[in-house]
C-alpha cells in the first residue's frame, strides 16, 4: 500500500469519467446561468432609478462578500427549513450561478462604462429607445470589450465547482472521493481529478480564446 | 420645418445659449458658423434633445420638441421626433460591431419593422448615392474616415428623416478626404433635403447655404444670405471671425 500505484486508476476510470459527465453539464448550466443573469445584474446595477439601483448593489454586495460554499449551504441546508426543496444539482447550478452572474455582472458593469457616450447619442439620434440601444448597441460592444475577463470568471467557475461535491452532487470531485474511500488511494485519485480538470479547463480556455478572437472590436 | 424660439442652455454657471432664434424652411439649407465655444454645436444638438433647454421651445413642423412631458411619455415622445431627424456627428459614431449594411439598416428594421430585404434594398440605392456600395460587408475599422461618415449619412438618411443634422462631420477629418463628404452633402442640397450644417468650412457653407447664421457666444450675431454674410459682413465681430478664417 505504499508509494504511488496508478495502476488502481484503470478499474475507477469509468467512475471518474462519470463524474466528469456530471461536472460538464454542472458547469454549462452554472456557465449559462450567470451569464444569462449577470446582464441584468449589471445594467440594473447602472440603472438611472436609484430604488433599483441601490437594490441592486446590495445583491452584488452580499454574493460577493460572502463565500461560494456559504451560499451552497444556504440554498441545499437552508432553503428546506422554508420549504423549498432543491435536488443536489439544481442547487449546484443555482449556487455557482448566481455566486458568478454577480462576479459577471461586475465585469460587465465596466464594459458598458466604457462604451463611448457618441455610441449613446448616434443610437438615440436615430430613435431607438434607452432599452433598444442597450440592447442593440451598448451591451454587445461592453460584452466584447469584456471578453477576455469574463472568461477567466467561467474559468474560475470551473474550478470551484469541486465545491459543489459537498452538497452531494455527483461530480468529479465527489467520484474521486468515493473512489478514494473503496480504495485508500487519495493520492492517485486526487491527482487523476487534477489532471481530468486541468484537461478539461484547457478545452474551455481554447474555447474562449477563439470566442474572443471572433468577437475583437477593431476600432 | 424647424423653428427655434427664444431658446437658452446654461451649464452650470456657463450661458451657452442666450435667446437663439431661427427657423429653417423646407427644401433650405442653413449653416451655421462661428469661433468654438460659440455654442453653435449645442443649439444643433438641442434641436433632437441631445441637450436640454432651460428655456425656449424648439418646433419640428407642428411638433414641439422639448414639450414639459416626464419619464416614458417623453421617451416616447422624443423617439418619434428624432426618426424624423438624421444627425451626423464629428466623430462618425458608427456602430463598431456591425458590418456597414448592418449599421444603414438596424434603424429601420428595429423601429419602422421594415423586413430585412427591403431594409437592405433600401441600403444598397443609399449606399450607391454615398458612392460605398463596393463596402457593404465591411466593419468600419476596415474603412477611412471620410468613407466612415458617408456611411453615417447613409445611416441617418436610411430612416427617411424630414431634416437633416451636421455638426462639424468634415472636422475630424484629413483634408483630402473633406472633398467626399461635402460632396455627398451637395448631392442632398441638390435634393431638397432640410439640412442645418454647423461647419467651419466657409467655402462648403458659400456653396450650399441658402442662409448663413454667425454665432458667438451664446447669440445669433449677424444672419443672412451667404454672399453678403461671407463677403460682406455688417458687424464687426463677424468681420473679425471672418478675417481670422481666411487669413
Amino acid at each position: 500500500m505504499t508509494g504511488l500505484d496508478l495502476s488502481v486508476l484503470v478499474e475507477y476510470f469509468p467512475m471518474l469519467l462519470w463524474g466528469l459527465m456530471w461536472t460538464t453539464i454542472l458547469c454549462a448550466c452554472s456557465i449559462a446561468f450567470s451569464l444569462v443573469a449577470g446582464v441584468p445584474l449589471a445594467v440594473a446595477s447602472i440603472s438611472r432609478n436609484r430604488w433599483l439601483r441601490s437594490i441592486t448593489e446590495f445583491f452584488l454586495w452580499i454574493f460577493r462578500g460572502t463565500p461560494l460554499l456559504l451560499q451552497l449551504f444556504l440554498i441545499y441546508f437552508g432553503l428546506p427549513q422554508i420549504g423549498i426543496y432543491l435536488s443536489p444539482m439544481v442547487s449546484g447550478v443555482l449556487g455557482l450561478g448566481i455566486h458568478y452572474a454577480v462576479y459577471n455582472a461586475d465585469v460587465m458593469r465596466t464594459g458598458i462604462v466604457a462604451v463611448e457616450s457618441g455610441q449613446h447619442e448616434a443610437s438615440r439620434s436615430l430613435g431607438l429607445s434607452r432599452a433598444q440601444t442597450m440592447r442593440k448597441v451598448i451591451i454587445p460592444q461592453a460584452l466584447r470589450y469584456v471578453a477576455p475577463a469574463l472568461g477567466s470568471n467561467l474559468i474560475a467557475l470551473l474550478k470551484e465547482s469541486s465545491l459543489v461535491s459537498i452538497i452531494t452532487v455527483p461530480e468529479l470531485t465527489l467520484a474521486a472521493q468515493r473512489a478514494i474511500s473503496d480504495t485508500f488511494r487519495p493520492f492517485e485519485f486526487y491527482i487523476a481529478a487534477g489532471a481530468i480538470y486541468y484537461v478539461v479547463n484547457y478545452f474551455l480556455e481554447m474555447g474562449l480564446k477563439r470566442v474572443e478572437m471572433k468577437t475583437a472590436l477593431a476600432r | 420645418m424647424v423653428r427655434v424660439v427664444n431658446v437658452f442652455k446654461r451649464f452650470g454657471d456657463n450661458e451657452v445659449l442666450k435667446g437663439i432664434n431661427l427657423e429653417v424652411l423646407r427644401g433650405k439649407i442653413l449653416v451655421i458658423i462661428g469661433p468654438s465655444g460659440s455654442g453653435k454645436s449645442t443649439l444643433l444638438r438641442a434641436i433632437n434633445h441631445l441637450e436640454t433647454v432651460d428655456d425656449g421651445e424648439i418646433w419640428i413642423e407642428k411638433v414641439q420638441v422639448n414639450l414639459a412631458l416626464t419619464g416614458r411619455k417623453f421617451e416616447k415622445h422624443i423617439n418619434k421626433i428624432r426618426q424624423n431627424l438624421g444627425m451626423v456627428f464629428q466623430h462618425f459614431n458608427l456602430f463598431p460591431h456591425m458590418t456597414v449594411m448592418e449599421n444603414v439598416t438596424m434603424a429601420p428594421m428595429l423601429l419602422k419593422k421594415t423586413p430585412r430585404k427591403d431594409a437592405e434594398e433600401a441600403a444598397r440605392r443609399l449606399l450607391e448615392k454615398v458612392d460605398l456600395i463596393e463596402k457593404v460587408n465591411f466593419y468600419p475599422a476596415q474603412l477611412s474616415g471620410g468613407q466612415k461618415q458617408r456611411v453615417a449619412i447613409a445611416r441617418a438618411l436610411a430612416m427617411e428623416p424630414k431634416v437633416m443634422l451636421f455638426d462639424e462631420v468634415t472636422s475630424a477629418l484629413d483634408p483630402e478626404l473633406i472633398g467626399e463628404v461635402n460632396k455627398v452633402m451637395k448631392k442632398l442640397a441638390e435634393e431638397h433635403m432640410t439640412m442645418l450644417i454647423v461647419t467651419h468650412e466657409m467655402r462648403f457653407a458659400a456653396e450650399v447655404a441658402d442662409e448663413v447664421i454667425f454665432m458667438a457666444d451664446g447669440v445669433i450675431v449677424e444672419q443672412g444670405p451667404p454672399d453678403k454674410l461671407l463677403h460682406d459682413p455688417a458687424e464687426e465681430r463677424t468681420q473679425r471671425f471672418l478675417a481670422e478664417v481666411f487669413k
